[in-house]
């Protein structure tokens, strides 16, 4: 059993509320239907604050937090939209477009994409920043999946429900910064990955068109996320 | 926009498939509406062969692929007060910039050489020069409204163009987005 929970009163955009001490300003926010945006956090996967996208202010601390990775305080005063957050969340968002190739009329998630969602979310109609058009691999070994570089915002979600979700991990990260690509087994073709059990959670949670099935045309590849809370619901109760 | 003068409104097509301009003749009957209250100066639509001077609103639908296109928006810039980036291809160089990771002389071998098998060669004439990369509109000139889509909906073009008529700049964010 775990162990009682102390209540935590805080305020959110100036409204009090009640929280479990071991819950983040995200989990909170989400129960009382404040909406903030996230890409690298998904319900059911550990948060490791990577996207920034759920940056929020918080009073007394000069520099912006996480929502996903940063726990409740009694008396926390948190700001989830100002002008100042929608500029970065912004930023952020045209950067992702800028660093890689995004031609949504032809992607396999236009219309169910999360970046893309997002894009029209936070009210961005161009990019600021010049495009790198680098010259990126479509890894299509897989018999029934596809990987293209080119929609890949290193989120990460592929790589911990793999790990940790299915227990395989396949899925991890190579090099740094702009250079840094999703690999499976050691960098080897999808197709010859031996560790990988074609089970599909790593399509299924990717937020955008990186991940797809095989035979999926233009706008076909909707993703199914609600096996993922209620498998880690399923393992909570089984290890209680 | 004054009450006794019509507007002075034009399109132009840059490196695009002419979608955008099937969507704005989507508008069917409205299209009367639009020139009730505007003259179109200059597009593919008419036959005007140079782009006029004083024009007030100026949709444009293409990346920026070629010499050509490079020259002709910075006329029509200098020729425009508002320009409007109309669809994805001159809000993001969407497909036209698919060839900028392998670069343009990939495409002209490809297209020229490799597919050609009478007399193959790279046409030096006719053909304007491309460029090393293919930008969206506002990386070359500065762009007043971006309407994203591709194509948008006639809808989304009749309110854009209802709404600079009546001297407003439309906020699009809830109509349109990447790709729609
Ligand atoms: S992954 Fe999303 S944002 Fe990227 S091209 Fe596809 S639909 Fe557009
Ligand atoms: S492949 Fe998809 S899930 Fe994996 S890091 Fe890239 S965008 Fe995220
Ligand atoms: S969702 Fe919090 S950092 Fe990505």
């Amino acid at each position: 059993m775990k162990a009682p929970l102390q209540v935590t009163v805080l305020q959110i955009d100036g409204r009090e509320i009640s929280a479990h001490a071991d819950q983040t300003i995200l989990q909170v926010a989400l129960e009382n239907n404040i909406w903030i945006p996230t890409l690298c956090h998904l319900e059911g996967l550990s948060d490791i604050g990577a996207c920034r996208l759920c940056l929020v202010e918080i009073q007394g601390i000069a520099k912006l937090q996480p929502a996903c990775a940063t726990r409740v305080r009694e008396g926390m005063q948190v700001v989830t939209r100002s002008a100042r957050l929608d500029k970065y969340r912004q930023s952020i968002i045209e950067l992702l477009f800028a660093e890689r190739n995004h031609i949504c009329s032809v992607c396999v998630v236009n219309g169910h994409c999360d970046l893309q969602y997002l894009a029209r979310k936070l009210g961005i109609e161009h990019v600021h920043f010049p495009y790198m058009y680098p010259n990126l691999p479509v890894d299509a070994s897989h018999e029934r999946f596809a990987l293209d570089q080119n929609r890949c915002i290193l989120c990460t979600r592929c790589v911990r429900v793999c790990s940790e979700v299915e227990g395989a991990h396949t899925w991890d990260i190579k090099g740094s910064g702009i250079q840094s690509r999703v690999i499976t087994d050691f960098d080897q073709p999808w197709g010859e990955a031996e560790s990988c059990t074609s089970c599909g959670k790593c399509v299924n949670v990717c937020p955008t068109g990186a991940l797809f099935q095989k035979g999926k045309s233009v706008a076909e590849m909707a993703k199914q996320r609600g096996f993922l809370p209620y498998l880690t619901m399923m393992r909570e109760e089984e290890t209680k | 926009m004054s009450e006794r003068q019509k507007a002075r409104i034009a399109t132009v097509w840059l490196d695009g498939c002419s979608g955008c301009h099937m969507s704005f003749l989507d508008l069917d009957e409205k299209l009367l509406d639009v020139l009730a209250q505007a003259d179109l100066v200059y597009s593919p639509l008419v036959d005007y062969k140079e782009f006029p001077e004083n024009v007030d609103v100026t949709l444009v639908e293409g990346a920026v692929s070629s010499l050509e296109d490079l020259e002709k928006i910075k006329l029509i810039r200098a020729r425009t007060k508002i320009l409007v980036s109309l669809g994805d291809c001159a809000v993001m160089a969407n497909v036209p910039s698919m060839r900028n990771p392998f670069g343009a002389r990939a495409v002209l071998e490809r297209a020229y050489l490799e597919n050609v098998t009478l007399h193959p060669q790279i046409p030096q004439q006719v053909i304007p020069p491309l460029l090393k990369r293919v930008r969206p509109v506002h990386q070359v000139v500065k762009v007043d409204v971006f309407v994203p889509g591709c194509p948008p909906s006639a809808a989304t073009i009749g309110y854009v163009v209802n709404e600079l008529l009546a001297g407003r700049i439309p906020d699009i964010t809830d109509k349109t987005r990447f790709g729609a």
